[in-house]
């Protein structure tokens, strides 16, 4: 050891010849032995938080994720944008930040592959047994984890959003579209963003809960997409309460609902998305954490 | 200070932990001994929270782990599996352990310097190999300081030079009024750090004792005796009353009696001896004497076909 050492305790000496009862010393008893240099800290979230940090930005997968939604999000908004620009287009009075959903849609693929990353790679690479040694509270462990990630998604997106946004307005000037008002602004930017990085939050749960990245990853790019396909294929008309339920609520719809007010008279409108997201990322960090508590790890 | 009470896990049917109670003291190294499978990582999880226990109870310090307010600083632990993110520095790596239980950063470098990976803390642990994989592990352990030490197989994967430090360290910790626990399948490596000894096989105690009363009470010593007259060598030994065992390939093998005597007796019947040699079965053999009936992976080789069922000798010394 380089840290300087205290002189040995006094119960140093080896005490073999302890009787085999005696390890149960009377209670309030001393443990004796080693006390060390270092300050003893009472933990709390805050270093959790601190750890969960250093821990996300020091692996190369998350760099990778938020690189190409970035590049996703702002790759795409640009060709969108070149591509409507070009054609001489009467954008009707619709406002052009809703040209920014297209890269949106996509880069919820990469915010969804980094929240599930977050909580189900140290499940594969044996890392969470080290994890909940250094903090036994499993509680605090994913709160930290969904705090960090929701934050980082929150503000990588809202970059990206209003970029693109800015981007939009600017090459669109002049087409007939029309100046998107400050709460269309708000929605267009921090409304979507939060959706997006609690739809992370809620892949972040889930990947909890699977304890695979793959499967969690799966399962998650499935809930986005499957509704729509199997709407897609509702052809009876019977059906058609549910088909046209699936569309409403399905998770590109709602997305789409941030840029523009409803396309359907029923379902979601207004900021009523990020409610349902709201409760459903809830309820999911619900679930893990009582499947956390109950399982080894 | 651990102590376990009556600790029991069980994965559906089968019992990995049955009723454990033994623990761990300050100032020695505890050597945990037992064969593959008897419960031994298990066992350790438990202490450190992972697992939950099916019945019974371990406490830290007479604390239960999750209650610990200052984990790593009570007790480090080196587990079986690797437990590091590959895409991750062995810095990043201490350093958010360190973060977590608010550890000074500074004790990252001094951890690093103490297993030997300051060169590398910068490298990815992917490309560790196993011993330097077992180092960081161990660096992790040592990082709070903590009064309490726990390594499951820390020698797998070292190099010759890698076990002798490791055994000088425990040793060390241990002379430092720590508690070190450390568990091994294989007995010599004990018989050489350990001052006492936990064994168990499948899940169940079979031994709580220092180093030096095992060593005593399962090793057997025999003379062993080499003759080119064995047949006259077999009758002098029997007329005395000794009884000798032939090993096969020549030589006689004397329980309870002293090499002089048998030397004596030769001399006074004139027989030439080529070999007269006082011997200490080994650790080993005590070892898997003690858990034969216990082991759980058996290679099918000399199983006597009426093995008696594991655990029943156990209970006859017992009782």
């Amino acid at each position: 050891m380089s840290t300087p050492q205290p002189p040995m305790p006094q119960t140093a000496a080896p005490d073999r010849q302890a009787a085999p009862g005696a390890p149960y010393s009377a209670p309030g008893a001393a443990y004796p032995g080693y006390t060390s240099p270092i300050p003893v800290v009472r933990t709390h979230l805050g270093h959790a938080i601190a750890s969960e940090w250093t821990k996300i930005k020091s692996v190369r997968s998350t760099m990778w994720t938020l690189g190409v939604f970035a590049l996703l999000v702002l790759g795409i908004g640009l060709l969108t944008g070149l591509v409507v620009e070009s054609s001489d287009p009467d954008l009707g009075g619709e406002s052009p930040l809703s040209l920014g959903f297209f890269g949106l849609l996509l880069g919820a693929m990469c915010v969804i592959t980094l929240g599930v990353l977050t909580t189900a790679s140290e499940y594969g690479t044996g890392m969470i047994r080290t994890t909940m040694v250094a903090c036994p509270s499993r509680g605090r462990v994913l709160a930290a984890k969904a705090l960090v990630f929701f934050l980082i998604a929150f503000a990588v997106t809202l970059v990206c959003a209003t970029l693109t946004g800015f981007l939009h307005v600017g090459l669109l000037e002049g087409h007939n579209g029309k100046e998107p008002s400050g709460e269309e602004w708000l929605k267009g930017t921090v409304g979507v963003s939060l959706y997006l990085a609690l739809l992370g939050t809620l892949s972040l749960a889930v990947g909890s809960m699977i304890r695979h990245s793959a499967g969690a990853i799966t399962i998650m790019i499935g809930a986005v997409l499957a509704p729509l396909v199997i709407a897609l294929f509702m052809f009876s008309s019977s059906l058609q309460d549910v088909q046209q339920a699936l569309f409403e609520y399905s998770i590109p719809n709602q997305m789409s609902i941030f840029y523009a007010n409803s396309l359907s008279d029923s379902g979601p409108s207004g900021w009523d998305p990020l409610w349902i997201m709201l409760v459903a990322t809830g309820a999911a960090l619900g679930g893990a954490f009582a499947l956390l508590e109950k399982r080894d790890v | 200070m651990i102590e376990l009470e009556g600790l029991t896990k069980r994965y559906g049917e089968k019992v990995a932990v049955n009723n454990l109670t033994f623990a761990v003291r300050p100032g020695i190294v505890t050597g945990f001994l037992g064969p593959n499978g008897a419960g031994k990582s298990t066992t350790m999880r438990m202490i450190l929270g992972l697992d939950r226990p099916t019945a019974g109870d371990v406490r830290i310090d007479g604390t239960h782990y999750d209650r610990l307010k200052d984990p790593l600083t009570s007790i480090g632990a080196l587990l079986e599996a690797k437990g590091v993110h590959p895409g991750r520095s062995a810095y990043h790596h201490l350093l958010c352990l360190a973060q977590s239980n608010g550890i000074p950063a500074r004790r990252v470098h001094e951890v690093l310097d103490t297993v030997g990976l300051s060169a590398v803390a910068r490298k990815k642990a992917k490309g560790f190999s196993l011993g330097m994989g077992q180092r960081l592990g161990i660096a992790a352990a040592l990082l709070g300081d903590p009064r309490i030490l726990m390594f499951d197989e820390p020698v797998n994967g070292l190099d010759p030079e890698g076990i002798h430090w490791i055994r000088t360290l425990m040793k060390s910790l241990a002379a430092q009024g720590r508690t070190v626990f450390v568990s091994s399948h294989l007995m010599s490596e004990m018989a050489l750090t350990a001052d006492h000894l936990v064994v168990i096989g499948q899940g169940r105690l079979l031994a709580d004792t220092s180093m030096a009363e095992f060593i005593q009470r399962n090793s057997r010593s025999y003379v062993r005796v080499r003759s080119p007259e064995r047949e006259r060598l077999l009758d002098v030994l029997h007329g005395a009353g000794i009884t000798a065992v032939e090993n096969g390939n020549g030589t006689l093998e004397v329980d309870g009696s002293k090499a002089e005597h048998i030397g004596e007796l030769a001399a006074r019947h004139q027989l030439v001896l080529h070999e007269l040699s006082p011997q200490q079965a080994s650790l080993e053999e005590a070892f898997m004497r003690l858990t034969a009936e216990s082991v759980e992976y058996h290679a099918h080789s000399d199983t006597p076909a009426s093995a008696e069922r594991w655990g029943d000798g156990w209970k006859e010394g017992r009782a």
